[in-house]
């Protein structure tokens, strides 16, 4: 028995602006059952719109496939966007994640204006604290914190909201959050780099002992795949022409038994094989 | 001339005007509570749907303040996602100026108004407080003298990224120095409407250089013309005519099928929006001191307020609003000796009440006489319970507004501009 095929594709940025265009791509992919969609983004200055209101935009025409957009480290606010991850998951009935990336271009930080960049691995450095603070903010609210106990007058028990006191080197976050905690608990964190991600996309099977998903291009074929995923790859991730992938390679796939023909889960933790993780900051939690 | 009225929808809030202990009160962070509202509010033709933010959760006494309703969304995305839902009401969000960066904004609103085709709305808001300041790269806080300077400069750095689209770009004052090349290409409305709430002297005069609209306090006849003529006075200096800025004060409402009526459930509604120990938190604000061993059916607490800057209360707005406790203890003991008040009664008698109670035809009245005589040009509308709490509203007044000719029956264009006439 072959375990299941896990595959995805990538959007790159392009200068489509409609909320059709996107709204056409990410049905096509979920019409197809793929696990998610990675949404490109840059703050360089490529034509193109924000990735987390793209994904944010498609949510509701959508009901299954994962949505996973790019969020750059280097020069956004950690708070900010575990809040956007975690609406992005609310919005999406637990389908949303994030892709982390840097930016060591120093013409980007001029955007900014704020900070001179460092070296790429300082980047991934602040990468992984920055994860942190994301999985953190998540978990600052427990799950049954909001109580509504109109005999006492109280709308939540604070003693299940926690403030993170995360200190790094490049940013301090104090929380809570905001925003409740995510249907997903952790919405899945992906990366190029190993170390933090819960979804690492590398051509190294044995990167990470998280999911390693190889990145492809739309032509491969199924025997490549099949070889690949024995070779110990979690997923594929899937570049090029879209209509390649769910018009030639998912029917090539099912006709041989190894792709779904129906999704089996509602939300991307579920897709992905991934329990719902327990809030750190819950009493008689292991962590 | 009869003016047209313009309406907007406030989600329900993070304070005690929103009653969450009522039977019909929803989830506050589910989407479909969102949707919910923001359907209402375009049935009935309403201008924009208006989300608020505050970046840290309130504290009062060390702790977390859990009394309201807690918990909000991302401004953002939830506004994306309504731009699915919906197809002609505005989205107007809250996005604070001290604790982001223009080049970031300016992507997310030009993304936003793209997603939308053109309903984007910004509400600049400034912060002044170290204690938000923690939960952000930059910490620390702004001067309060700063901070309309840093708004300004940042309202004014994102306008050239808006209309630069596509291209390059360079800006530089004391509070930024950036350049480079802005992606996102001009969008419908090509910049966001700006919104702002701002009502000290400096705020009054930034909205009335940059302003679209003002998200005011002033709902009553005198004082909303006192402000209304104030803020449009001040258009001509920046070459605007006074219909370039509407004025859009905060508005509640309690409506029944007759006044009396409409009279009794208003007084249900504001015990349950001061249960005794809201009353009493309430209290420890103006006193700015613990005062948790007083009952709230009892007499006003003897122990004098602790005057000088407020430690009790953290992230919270409100605070500011009393700038001499002590005088406004001596008038609330007064009060409360008058008419025999204990503590809860006092804090329902002195804290906001609704602004329209009546049956749909007085409070459409109402609506209608205040804008007619130039104390407002429109409200926004903050139901007090999520998300049914504007269903009656849109019923009801709106329809009747809509016979008197002051409020539109359609859409007749497609962006938030052209519902608020705005350019």
């Amino acid at each position: 028995m072959v375990a299941p095929l896990h595959l995805a594709v990538a959007l790159p940025v392009t200068g489509e602006l409609t909320a059709r265009y996107w709204a056409g791509l990410v049905r096509e992919a979920e019409d197809a059952k793929l696990d998610f969609v990675t949404f490109d983004d840059a703050l360089g200055g490529a034509p193109g719109l924000d990735a987390v209101l793209i994904a944010a935009r498609v949510a509701p025409l959508t009901s299954r496939i994962g949505l996973l957009p790019t969020a750059v480290v280097t020069h956004t606010e950690p708070f900010h966007v575990s809040k956007a991850v975690a609406t992005l998951d609310h919005v999406s009935g637990g389908r949303g994640g994030v892709l982390l990336d840097v930016a060591p271009d120093p013409v980007h930080a001029g955007h900014f204006g704020r900070r001179d960049v460092g070296t790429a691995d300082e980047l991934w450095e602040e990468a992984a604290d920055y994860a942190e603070v994301l999985r953190r903010l998540w978990d600052s609210w427990e799950d049954d914190a909001e109580i509504r106990d109109v005999a006492t007058g109280r709308f939540i028990d604070r003693e299940k909201l926690h403030h993170i006191d995360f200190e790094g080197r490049w940013f301090s976050v104090r929380g809570p959050s905001i925003t409740p905690r995510p249907p997903q608990g952790h919405p899945p964190v992906a990366a190029t780099e190993p170390g933090f991600a819960d979804i690492v996309f590398s051509d190294n099977a044995s990167a990470s002992d998280r999911l390693v998903y190889r990145d492809v291009d739309a032509t491969v074929t199924p025997d490549e795949l099949l070889h690949w995923q024995e070779e110990g790859f979690a997923g594929f991730r899937l570049h090029g022409d879209l209509h390649t992938v769910t018009r030639e390679l998912v029917p090539r796939l099912r006709e041989r038994g190894v792709f779904r023909t129906e999704y089996e889960h509602t939300t991307l933790r579920g897709h992905l094989g991934l329990a719902r993780p327990e809030n750190r900051y819950a009493a008689g939690s292991a962590q | 001339m009869t003016k047209q009225i313009h309406l907007a929808a406030h989600f329900p809030g993070v304070n005690n005007t929103t009653v969450w202990s009522d039977p019909q009160a929803g989830s506050h962070i589910e989407f479909s509570s969102f949707v919910h509202l923001a359907q209402t509010a375009e049935r009935a033709k309403f201008d924009f749907f208006f989300l608020a933010e505050g970046l840290r959760l309130r504290e009062q006494g060390g702790q977390i303040y859990d009394l309201d309703v807690v918990g909000r969304p991302d401004t953002f995305t939830v506004l994306a996602a309504l731009a699915a839902v919906t197809d002609r009401l505005g989205l107007a969000g809250t996005i604070n100026s001290t604790f982001n960066e223009p080049y970031e904004v300016a992507r997310q609103f030009a993304s936003l108004d793209h997603l939308s085709n053109g309903r984007a709305a910004w509400n600049v808001v400034t912060s002044w407080d170290a204690f938000t300041g923690e939960n952000f790269r930059r910490g620390g806080f702004l001067a309060q003298e700063d901070r309309y300077s840093r708004a300004e400069s940042f309202l004014r750095t994102a306008w050239k990224l808006f209309d630069t689209g596509v291209g390059t770009f360079e800006h530089r004052d004391r509070h930024f120095d950036i350049s480079g090349t802005f992606g996102v290409p001009r969008s419908p409305q090509g910049r966001p409407v700006i919104l702002q709430a701002g009502d000290s002297e400096e705020g009054r005069e930034f909205a009335a250089a940059t302003a679209d609209a003002i998200f005011s306090r002033y709902a009553t006849l005198e004082e909303g013309q006192r402000f209304y003529r104030d803020v449009k006075g001040r258009l001509a200096r920046y070459g605007r005519s006074p219909e370039q800025l509407k004025i859009l004060p905060a508005a509640t409402f309690v409506l029944g099928d007759t006044d009396a009526d409409a009279q009794e459930k208003a007084a249900v509604v504001r015990r349950q929006q001061v249960s005794g120990a809201t009353a009493i938190r309430f209290l420890e604000q103006v006193w700015n001191r613990d005062l948790s061993s007083y009952d709230p059916d009892g007499p006003l607490p003897e122990v004098e307020p602790l005057v000088g800057e407020n430690t009790i209360a953290r992230g919270r707005a409100s605070v500011r609003m009393f700038k001499d406790p002590a005088a406004t203890v001596r008038e609330w003991r007064e009060k409360a000796a008058a008419k025999n008040l204990s503590i809860r009664d006092l804090v329902i008698d002195v804290s906001a009440r609704q602004t329209f109670t009546g049956s749909a035809a007085s409070v459409a009245a109402q609506i209608d006489d205040l804008v007619q005589q130039d104390a407002a040009d429109g409200f926004i509308l903050v139901p007090h319970v999520t998300p049914g709490g504007l269903d009656e509203f849109a019923d009801t007044v709106v329809p009747l507004l809509q016979e008197r000719g002051v409020f539109r029956t359609d859409y007749t264009g497609p962006t938030l501009r052209d519902h608020l006439g705005v350019r």
